[in-house]
């Protein structure tokens, strides 16, 4: 049995995958990403194996590809592909409709246009502005001294969202206690929170072209609130895989096995071999 | 003798100083959370306690900080500035230039020795050029920040955050993290970027030695050492964790002034439940 | 310009040519364009020596032919301020800029100059002296608020050439329509304007035939300019649009109505021209050819480049060689018989075209791409200039909806490091060369299996 892996070094977390020649997930792994991105890497990368029962013969890996902010520095890995192209190639495998993903991980929103291949054909990136980010509602969690797996049970306790005003992330703490402290409840607030998020991430994907069927990436889109508010806005149901969290090293992962198909044996294994 | 309080509501903050004459006989900090008037309250009932002195001694209380108009028991609202500049001048009275790098905001003042405020520069969240951004930096690369100091004196190398924003300059640290840049160089990088954006702002005022820096983060001698190394002329720096308590300090010392003063003027003190509206400063 | 000569292989490592008359013309070009450029600034920097004077002016519409038949210097501010960033000096201008009260929204290239006009003039190509004059068009904005920095702080006169723009995309007027004769008229009576107050600051009567000496230098440049936009289009091509094209933009500006300019774009599309007959492309390979929209990205010119010829991508044209050569790519040439006349005439062209190539330039990306095999556009919208940003995105829509080309939007600034992240950058780059390797298989393997079928 061959096998291929992904590595996704995020910003805040990395995650790693690992498939078989059946393109099924075997083995996935997620490690806090912390000051070292390489031991994060290879962390993420033994814990997978290990949950896949996978043994050390590094044999048994044909190919490994990283991925993320991080990707350069995934040592052990044979070759770097952007999350944008594993996003979209991950999300065409999970839901072969898909046509328009919607990545939101711990720094940025992407908003990508594939083809039924999983081809990039188009994407936007929001890195510079934390609005329309996870990281605005990690602003809202730390405000509010709520763990970030709380925030979407709580918005969705709440039928009037609080509109917010602030466009900028900075001041969002400030503007929630505010609110709170003038007696909002904070279910409702949590939801003009995700409302908020929601809008700006629209507006990402309008320039892009929102093409059905959309498929929501990455660690938000656990976030049942945020699932919740984007299908109302757009006005149908967007795909969400378990392993939205793991789309990108899957998708990483994917091009791996392509590689092994088409025959190339990485370096690492060649010096093996010799 | 004449007990008064000076009380600071910091926007991550609060702190009570109380005073008997010149000397500071108790004082207490804890976090302002979202509801300023209950961490004044317990703040002071906090410093009474340390004091072990009930709370009708009090003569006089000036309160100062962004929550001080939801102060209930003040007499007088002080800006930070004044407040601030009343405090410097009481440990170190050759004050002309004040540093205070808070949570929120840093802010560079002039003053002369009548301890008046003749300009002042602020950065604030916004400017990546707070406390609260050292902080956040630490914490996101796993460090608790009392060890902000102790991880940037590991370092050789300065990495400079070069960002204006603080939400750029983040963004900045978990690129530097991805490239396998230490931790303790981005620490240094960012201590010295905080450096260069105070050291600009004392320039705007035009700074005058004697040079008093306040404010939590003057605790690290990393951040002191720094500030030193950049600036021509020797720096004050308030002993232990009175850095915290100054502005807190020079209200309490403006609230001996305002006893000293009624009481010539024969002018009883007004005791007052509800907080003050727009006061004088 | 030192730096952007580290930017092509040294010539030692360049192709041999396999004739004599090659070996010596490979590379000419960015060698003499430094040497060039060098002088250019020493004489700049001895003119006040000689008690000469010098007119700040810029790259759309500098009105060079007038003032050098003055002999008045031309600094371009834009210029220097691009090398000031380039050698990582412009920091600290920016900064002290700010410190006075320019907001950081301004334009990164009117802060650098302030910065440095506060300094005293210390750059680092040599001492810039202060103006007599300053001269602007209307082309952009900000010229006209950067021309009142100079005339508050060394008390000169600054002349405003105020050129009608187009009315609207896509509808132009034409020399014998009568909006555009009484277009030309007001550019005449201005131009009337400008040799007046040229008399009064230098003295000296306006000589018609130093004008006329001018203009015909202009006319090689304007000729050679479009051809050396042309000759691009060969495979593969044969020079960097973006990071040559900086050096021949430094000479087509700094040399406009010189000798030494037409001699020198007279070689370069020899140099050029040679090249393309003989296959000898950019040092680097060729594997995507790329338009660029927008300004580079200074502070981090080389990296910048490098990221895209790391992936084989090779930028074949770029808006940035229409409006900053200030129209120049029409290949616009005077009527010497009637210099002042045909004077108004080019300016009103070649600035209108400036503006409507910074502002309405997708029908002529669109036009680019079939005749230079434009695999992809890439789109730089920079914080500091919304003159030059302004509409990019609309534009990209607009260049998606009539071609399959791919495109890539990224943004940073050209001037202010701060908002520059070279990880974020690298990012959308990796992420549009996967596209563009991803799409360059498939029609491999769709041609393959239409040539079977």
């Amino acid at each position: 049995m061959t096998y291929a892996a992904g590595v996704d070094v995020g910003s805040t977390q990395t995650k790693a995958v690992i498939i078989d020649e059946d393109l099924r997930i075997v083995g996935r792994a997620l490690v806090s990403t912390g000051s070292n991105v390489t031991v994060a890497a290879e962390s993420a990368y033994e814990l997978a194996l290990k949950q896949g029962n996978i043994l050390e013969e590094q044999d048994g890996v044909g190919f490994i590809i990283g991925t993320g902010y991080g990707r350069y520095k995934v040592t052990f890995g044979d070759a770097q592909t952007t999350e944008i192209s594993c996003h979209g190639r991950g999300a065409v495998h999970m839901f072969p409709g898909t046509r328009t993903v919607v990545d939101m991980g711990g720094q940025d929103t992407k908003a990508i246009r594939v083809s039924p291949t999983g081809e990039i054909l188009d994407f936007v990136m929001n890195d510079k502005c934390a609005a329309g980010t996870g990281r605005f509602l990690g602003a809202a969690a730390s405000a509010l001294d709520l763990p970030l797996d709380q925030l979407g049970p709580t918005a969705l306790q709440s039928s009037r969202p609080v509109k917010i005003t602030t466009t900028c992330t900075v001041f969002a703490d400030g503007e929630i206690l505010s609110l709170i402290g003038k007696g909002k409840r904070v279910e409702d607030v949590l939801l003009g929170v995700h409302h908020s998020v929601v809008s700006r991430s629209i507006g990402l994907l309008s320039r892009v072209g929102i093409d059905k069927e959309v498929t929501f990436t990455g660690g938000v889109a656990n976030n049942t609130g945020m699932v919740s508010v984007l299908n109302q806005e757009l006005g149908f149901d967007v795909n969400v895989s378990e392993d939205s969290h793991f789309m990108g090293a899957l998708g990483a992962a994917l091009f791996a096995m392509d590689r092994i198909v088409a025959g190339r044996t990485p370096a690492r294994l060649q010096e093996v071999k010799a | 003798m004449t007990i008064t309080a000076g009380i600071d509501v910091g926007g991550a903050y609060t702190k009570v100083v109380l005073m008997d004459g010149e000397q500071i006989i108790g004082k207490a900090m804890l976090r302002t959370g979202y509801k300023p008037a209950i961490a004044a309250e317990e703040c002071l009932v906090s410093a009474l306690a340390a004091a072990g002195i009930a709370r009708d001694r009090i003569e006089y209380t000036v309160a100062t900080g962004f929550g001080r108009f939801q102060v209930a028991f003040s007499q007088l609202n002080v800006t930070e500035l004044t407040a601030a500049a009343w405090g410097a001048h009481a440990l170190f009275p050759q004050t002309q230039t004040i540093l205070d790098v808070g949570g929120h905001a840093v802010k560079a003042s002039r003053i002369d020795s009548s301890r008046q405020v003749k300009s002042f520069r602020l950065n604030e969240k916004c400017a990546a050029g707070t406390g609260a951004f050292l902080e956040k930096t630490a914490r996101y690369m796993g460090f608790e920040t009392d060890r902000i100091g102790a991880l940037a004196s590991t370092s050789a190398v300065a990495v400079p955050i070069s960002g204006v924003c603080t939400v750029f300059a983040e963004a900045e640290v978990i690129n530097h993290l991805s490239q396998g840049i230490a931790a303790a160089d981005i620490m240094n990088g960012a201590i010295v970027s905080l450096v260069g954006k105070s050291i600009q702002l004392m320039k705007r005022v035009k700074m005058e030695p004697e040079v008093t820096l306040i404010g939590g983060i003057m605790r690290f001698p990393t951040m002191v050492s720094a500030i030193r190394e950049k600036v021509a002329v020797d720096v004050n720096v308030p002993e232990g964790d009175l850095v915290q308590f100054v502005a807190a300090l020079g209200a309490g010392a403006l609230a001996q002034l305002q006893v000293r003063r009624l009481a010539e003027q024969g002018t009883p003190v007004t005791r007052r439940a509800e907080p003050v509206g727009a006061s004088a400063s | 310009m030192t730096s952007t000569t580290q930017l092509t292989t040294p010539s030692s490592q360049l192709i041999t040519p396999p004739d004599s008359l090659g070996s010596s013309i490979v590379g000419r070009g960015n060698k003499e364009g430094n040497r060039l450029f060098r002088d250019w600034y020493a004489e700049l920097t001895s003119a006040p020596d000689r008690k000469e004077h010098s007119a700040y002016v810029f790259v759309m519409g500098s009105l060079a032919e007038i003032l050098r038949s003055f002999d008045i210097h031309t600094i371009f501010p834009e210029i220097n301020g691009l090398q000031q960033a380039v050698r990582h000096v412009a920091d600290d201008d920016i900064g002290r800029a700010e410190d006075i009260g320019f907001s950081a929204d301004v334009c990164g290239y009117v802060k650098a100059d302030v910065g440095m006009q506060l300094r005293g003039g210390d750059h680092p190509m040599g001492k810039i002296p202060p103006p007599s004059l300053a001269v602007y068009t209307n082309a952009c904005n900000t010229y006209i608020k950067w021309a009142e920095i100079w005339e508050r702080m060394y008390h000169v006169p600054t002349f405003t050439l105020d050129v009608p723009g187009s009315r609207a995309a896509g509808r132009l007027t034409w020399p014998g329509q009568v909006d555009f004769e009484n277009d030309r008229k007001y550019v005449a009576g201005q131009i009337n304007e400008l040799i007046t107050l040229c008399e009064q600051v230098t003295g000296k009567k306006f000589d018609i035939d130093k004008l006329r000496e001018a203009m015909a230098h202009t006319n090689t440049m304007s000729r050679m300019w479009k051809r050396l936009i042309e000759i691009n289009k060969s495979t593969p091509s044969v020079y960097n649009a973006v990071t040559d094209g900086t050096v021949f933009l430094g000479m087509m500006n700094g040399y406009r109505g010189r000798p030494e300019g037409a001699k020198y774009f007279t070689d370069l599309v020899e140099e050029m021209e040679y090249k393309a007959a003989n296959g000898i492309g950019t040092p680097f390979e060729e594997k995507y050819r790329l338009a660029f929209v927008g300004v580079p990205c200074y502070p981090i010119f080389r990296r910048f480049s490098e990221m895209f010829t790391e992936w084989g991508g090779a930028f074949v044209g770029s808006s940035y060689l229409w409006f900053a050569s200030g129209g120049a790519n029409l290949g616009y040439e005077y009527d010497l018989d009637h210099p002042l006349e045909s004077l108004a005439e080019g300016l009103l062209v070649t600035v209108r075209d400036s503006m409507d190539s910074m502002f309405f330039s997708d029908q002529n990306l669109i036009d680019m791409i079939e005749p230079y095999g434009i695999d992809g556009v890439v789109y730089h919208p920079i914080k500091s200039c919304r003159t030059v940003s302004t509409g990019l995105a609309d534009n990209r829509r607009a260049v998606m909806a009539a071609t399959d080309v791919a495109t890539l939007f990224m943004e940073s600034d050209h001037m202010d490091k701060r908002v520059v992240s070279e990880a974020q950058l690298k990012n959308r780059v990796d992420a549009f060369f996967e596209g563009l390797a991803t799409r360059k298989a498939r029609r491999v393997s769709e041609g393959a299996h239409q040539a079977r079928a």
